[in-house]
């Protein structure tokens, strides 16, 4: 039932947008549109708005980060229409430095939703009038969800009895965090297996 | 002597020119306030008592779990989500499991379905416990919370029964919930559904009518439809200003379209009706809880998938069966793979859509799991919502917002 009325979307998403729409997933019982950055605002506006679409929400935005494509990052963007019942997700694809145009008047409450995505992944919004660091610490460095930042982090604070405040230092891990390799030796590795050094030879 | 005038006169006119006006100044509410609901930090400009614009600071509570999330296999994760709004735990892990089923594609047993939306209709009557009364308490009333609380420990002693655990509870599974309730469990569950309507009834003679709580409340904080759109605001928040939109009912997951109940809507959009909303939900969760415990009653069976590559099989099972062994050490250590992928899985919890994006490379460790949470939506609208209001107008529209920090800083 659902599914006839995305295709259908779909369908007229490709009309409306031509070029703009690049991809069309199914997956799942859901819709992606993979759409062209520079045009992020003429679409969001006509799926706000347009007749056909009335998608009034925006439900969530947030990034992926893939740091092996040339365009690291997926903005992604969840839209829901409370008329016709649907969802869809929305992306497009950007680096380090090109910015994505903010979609603060379109959908106000981008506002913070931008603001989370520039603190994580460090993803600029153009004309965004506030994008300040959200969630991590007041002078925090570096952007946590990207997957080159470690999980421990750099830095760690403590109480300092001298100082009377707290200090900032590198992070001293007791012991490693332990990451299990749970490849199965039957499916092949990618690696020499300990004790095959000489197999080949 | 005009020497001795001449450096205040430099000074008035030096306030003038900067335009200093007296009546205008910044204050700090929180992080450490009790009507900050945990650790939130308010930048408030104020026009002698009325606010003028409100830069909530958030994150203090901030622990990295997408991160963490990362780094784990999806059974080690479910935890994690207990400690988002920790006031309906349940809630919140049957959003991951839905998506991680909906990745899987694994079919939940009848009997598991009843008993998650049992737990997740306990969990909407603990969070609705909580905020009413402690909004009451943020204009000033100090009993509903008492009585509130004891009706809430009650709860909790059904998730213990349940689980083990009072909040953390870690019960919803991927395919099913880990255990199968006791008879007698349901029993007292039934019993406590037959007697809360009462305890109900005198903390809304506490709260309801109560004219300073009136005052606090009706006209303000009011959200119109167009408004509850634009901010994406889900659950209460939309439903109180008129719209009648719950995922329950609209896209309904689990076995919520086999049972009676209705939407509960407000008229005016403002904080009175929100309370009011929250109210009659939890009349609407009681009923739920009812039909459940009659159906499962009479829907004997597994209460978690069969398929032991996703779900581990009963210990009495492991001690001859050695493929139920190797199934056990296999989940318990590597655990299951998800297919490549990506799905957004969302539950009516208590505060609004808490929704789950999951993104996954075919390893078992989640590729991406962003969590959307109701209460972030909610809490940026705190600018808009106290422009023009008074300053003790913002702790009165904060408690109509149902915030919890474990869920909006993540």
């Amino acid at each position: 039932m659902s599914l006839d009325k995305l295709n259908n979307l779909a369908e007229r998403a490709r009309a409306d947008f031509k070029d703009g729409v690049l991809d069309v997933t199914f997956a799942y019982g859901e819709l992606t549109l993979m759409v062209e950055r520079e045009r992020i605002i003429e679409i969001m506006t006509k799926l706000k708005d347009g007749e056909y679409y009335r998608f009034h929400q925006l439900i969530d935005l947030t990034g992926v980060d893939y740091p092996k494509r040339d365009l690291r990052f997926d903005v992604v963007y969840h839209l829901l229409s409370l008329t016709q019942n649907l969802r869809i997700r929305v992306k497009v694809m950007t680096d380090e430095v090109v910015p994505v145009a903010s979609l603060r008047d379109v959908y106000p409450n981008a506002d913070w939703y931008e603001r989370e995505a520039f603190d994580m992944y460090g993803i600029l919004f153009a004309n965004h009038p506030d994008l300040r660091r959200l969630l991590t610490d007041y002078g925090f460095e570096g952007h946590p969800l990207r997957k080159d930042f470690p999980m421990t982090g750099h830095v760690e604070v403590r109480y300092d009895e001298a100082q009377k405040r707290v200090v900032y230092e590198p992070v001293k891990l007791v012991q490693e965090f332990r990451k299990f390799d749970f490849m199965s030796p039957w499916e092949g590795a990618s690696y020499v297996l300990p004790g095959d050094e000489k197999a080949s030879s | 002597m005009a020497d001795d005038v001449k450096p205040q006169n430099d000074l008035k006119s030096e306030l003038t020119r900067q335009n200093f006006d007296d009546r205008k100044f910044t204050i700090n509410f929180g992080p450490q306030h009790p009507a900050a609901h945990g650790v939130l930090r308010l930048v408030l400009d104020l026009d002698g008592e009325i606010v003028e614009r409100v830069d909530p600071h958030i994150g203090l509570l901030h622990r990295g779990t997408e991160k963490l999330m990362e780094y784990r296999t999806y059974l080690q994760n479910i935890p994690y989500f207990d400690r988002l709004d920790y006031v309906a735990p349940m809630n919140q892990e049957h959003a991951f499991c839905l998506a991680i089923e909906k990745l899987l594609g694994v079919d939940v047993p009848k009997r598991a379905q009843l008993i998650r939306v049992l737990f997740s209709e306990i969990g909407r009557v603990l969070n609705h416990l909580l905020n009413i009364t402690t909004q009451a308490m943020d204009v000033g009333a100090l009993t509903p919370p008492l009585w509130g609380f004891e009706e809430r420990e009650k709860l909790m002693v059904f998730y213990e029964r349940a689980c083990g655990a009072r909040l953390h509870a870690n019960y919803f599974r991927p395919g099913g919930v880990h255990q199968d309730l006791t008879p007698e469990l349901i029993d007292d569950i039934e019993q406590w559904c037959k007697e809360f309507p009462r305890a109900l009834n005198d903390i809304e003679s506490l709260v309801t009518e109560n004219r300073i709580f009136k005052q606090r409340n009706v006209d303000i904080g009011v959200v119109s439809v167009q408004e509850a759109f634009d901010w994406g605001f889900s659950g209460v928040m939309i439903r109180g200003s008129g719209v009648e939109w719950d995922l329950r009912k609209s896209q309904p997951y689990e076995c919520y379209d086999e049972l009676d109940f209705d939407i509960v809507i407000g008229k005016n959009g403002d904080c009175w009706d929100r309370y009011l909303c929250r109210v009659e939900e939890m009349r609407v969760s009681v009923s739920l809880m009812q039909q459940c415990i009659d159906k499962l009653r009479v829907t004997p069976g597994e209460v978690l998938s069969t398929d032991h590559k996703i779900t581990p099989p009963r210990r009495a099972e492991m001690k001859n069966s050695m493929e139920a062994l190797i199934h056990h050490f296999k989940l318990y250590t590597e655990g299951f793979k998800t297919p490549e992928g990506e799905v957004y899985a969302c539950v009516e919890a208590p505060k609004g859509e808490f929704g789950v994006y999951l993104v996954s490379d075919g390893t078992n460790k989640p590729y991406k799991c962003k969590i959307r949470a109701p209460g972030f939506a909610h809490l940026q609208a705190m600018d808009w919502m106290n422009r023009g209001h008074m300053l003790a107008d913002v702790s009165a529209i904060l408690g109509s917002l149902d915030i919890v920090f474990g869920e909006v800083d993540r």
